[in-house]
């Protein structure tokens, strides 16, 4: 029992943080109908600014309380990723109203290498380290309940806290404020919802923000986690199997679909690995997700798209 | 039927043309439609009648021709710019929220009033939730006037088609519109829902004045409710006038009826 019940912790802790990128997708996905593929990008875009802005701010401010750098670096590195998400709405989204879905994928690609490029042009290419503090150190639990309790990572589960709070606050602002109802708004149509004065430009600003801010939390623990480098954006690419398992409509089903990539990925390396010899891991998730293309193409809690002939 | 429209000219559509590429939707269209009336489009299927109203909504943008709204004269109307002036609008195919409750669709149509922004609604700043609940004020009349109490906290995807028509109706009138355009707001409709709707229609411009302009298929109701008649027909206008010329009118009846050849 014990190391199947720990094994399932650390896959729904992976798994959350699947989410986070996964989310980002929907937001966008929800609100504009354009799949983002630089969500990655963002990702990478955004932990370089943290842990780069953490390591200059000490020496510009004279300032070395560690916490107060890191916020004031968090803090600097939000204000970029919302001063991106007007920059893609006014030069590359904007012009773009009204395209084919194909255009407007093509042009997040764009975004995308764009990002990966600034970024490391902009903040270097080395592998930096964010430290925000997180504990470190493993820890036992229900060491009464059975034999030997449960190893727990102190980072993972801190990070998996933080994941939650972000996407339980982001509910919150969806459901109880006008700005997020206007947002579902927008989601549901596009055309009723200029029709009752909804400005579309600034609510997809507030959107590309908003996947902005949750890139940056994604990019900070992960960041923290395995320390900032170019391989972060590639985490992005198993945000795709999430939304195929997900839904690529859902909030919640992000969600889910990220704790069961997560929690799958890990079982399977430990309960079926041995079969084929180890790496199960690494590929588990794609096939997970292609075999929901072909039965449940829309995931699980995607809308079913039925179309008049 | 007594000549009633005697108010000012708030809406004047100006030799509008349309294309599609080749097709011409819309040719030269001019008409008016005055303060606190009801004033109908007619025509048969593919007349251009929603072309006319999404020209006048700022959906599409026609090619010639100019309209006049409240005195200021547009050459392209821009949806969010016609919202602000006080025009909403209703759908022919339904353009509801269909993941919302009926209040929230209704809320939505208070946007454009709200003036807190996005951190003062996050952090339930003091003004942002007085803001809220006078907004809920209006909406709350408009689900009283409507009679849809009881549907308040239901998804608008689950109610019968009478009552999402309803709720559309409603989101146009939180807006507290001084002009509302109604596309085809009986369509698919029995005759007891076209009878409530019809009731609604006329009540919403007797109680609060509102200026109607109304597509509609179905004559008998067009002739009942509306003050004038603009006719469509292939793009062009064949007729316009109180409902009992147009009625007569030999060419609109060939129109609808097909003539003898």
């Amino acid at each position: 029992m014990g190391p199947f019940l720990e094994t399932l912790f650390g896959g729904l802790m992976v798994g959350m943080l699947y989410s986070l990128v996964a989310l980002g997708l929907v937001l966008i996905f929800k609100a504009s109908g354009v799949f983002n593929f630089a969500q990655g990008a963002m990702v990478l875009f955004a932990a370089l600014t943290m842990a780069r802005f953490a390591e200059w701010l000490p020496h510009l401010t004279g300032l070395n309380n560690k916490f107060v750098d890191n916020v004031l670096a968090f803090a600097g590195a939000a204000l970029v990723m919302v001063a991106m998400a007007w920059t893609v709405q006014k030069l590359v989204l904007g012009k773009l109203v009204n395209q084919e879905g194909i255009t407007l994928l093509m042009a997040t690609l764009g975004i995308n290498y764009f990002l990966e490029g600034a970024g490391q042009a902009l903040f270097g290419n080395d592998i930096y380290k964010i430290d925000v503090g997180l504990p470190k150190d493993p820890i036992f639990l229900f060491e009464k309940t059975f034999q030997g309790g449960i190893l727990v990572n102190q980072e993972d589960l801190a990070a998996a806290v933080i994941a939650a709070v972000l996407v339980a606050a982001l509910a919150l602002f969806f459901q109880k404020t006008a700005t997020g109802r206007a947002l579902r708004a927008v989601a549901d149509d596009h055309q009723a919802a200029q029709s009752i004065g909804i400005p579309l430009d600034r609510i997809w600003v507030i959107v590309w923000a908003v996947a902005g801010l949750v890139a940056l939390v994604a990019g900070v623990i992960w960041g923290s986690k395995l320390g900032v480098q170019f391989s972060l954006s590639l985490v992005a690419l198993k945000a795709l199997p999430v939304v195929i398992l997900g839904g690529l409509t859902s909030i919640p089903g992000a969600i889910i679909g990220g704790l069961i990539i997560g929690v799958g990925e890990k079982l399977s390396e430990i309960y079926i690995g041995p079969m084929f010899g180890g790496g199960v891991e690494i590929w588990f998730a794609y096939v997970l997700a292609l075999a929901f293309l072909l039965v449940r193409p829309q995931g699980l809690f995607g809308e079913k798209i039925i179309d008049r002939v | 039927m007594v000549a009633r429209p005697t108010g000012e000219v708030i809406l004047d559509v100006h030799n509008i043309s349309l294309r599609f590429g080749g097709v011409k939707a819309l040719s030269d269209i001019s008409f008016d439609v005055r303060e606190h009336e009801i004033r109908a489009i007619i025509g048969p299927n593919g007349a251009g009648k929603s072309s006319m109203l999404n020209c006048i909504n700022g959906v599409y943008q026609p090619q010639e021709g100019s309209i006049s709204l409240r005195g200021q004269t547009f050459r392209h109307m821009n949806s969010r710019q016609v919202a602000q002036m006080g025009v909403a609008r209703t759908f022919q195919n339904l353009a509801l929220f269909k993941g919302m409750s009926v209040l929230d669709n209704l809320m939505t149509g208070r946007h454009l009033q709200m003036r807190s922004n996005l951190f003062q609604q996050a952090i339930r700043w003091g003004a942002a939730e007085r803001e809220e609940t006078e907004q809920r004020v209006v909406v709350e009349r408009i689900i009283d006037f409507l009679e849809i109490q009881a549907y308040r906290k239901i998804p608008v995807g689950r109610l019968p088609y009478g009552l999402q028509k309803r709720v559309d109706l409603g989101r146009a009138l939180a807006m507290q519109p001084q002009v509302l355009l109604l596309d085809e707001p009986m369509a698919g409709m029995n005759v007891e829902e076209k009878q409530d709707m019809s009731r609604f229609i006329l009540d919403v411009n007797a109680e609060f004045g509102t200026t109607i302009v109304l597509i509609e298929h179905d004559m008998g109701v067009v002739m009942d409710i509306s003050d004038r008649v603009v006719v469509l027909n292939y793009g062009r206008k064949i007729g316009d006038g109180l409902p009992e010329q147009v009625r007569n009118d030999p060419e609109v009846v060939s129109a609808y009826l097909g003539t003898v050849h």
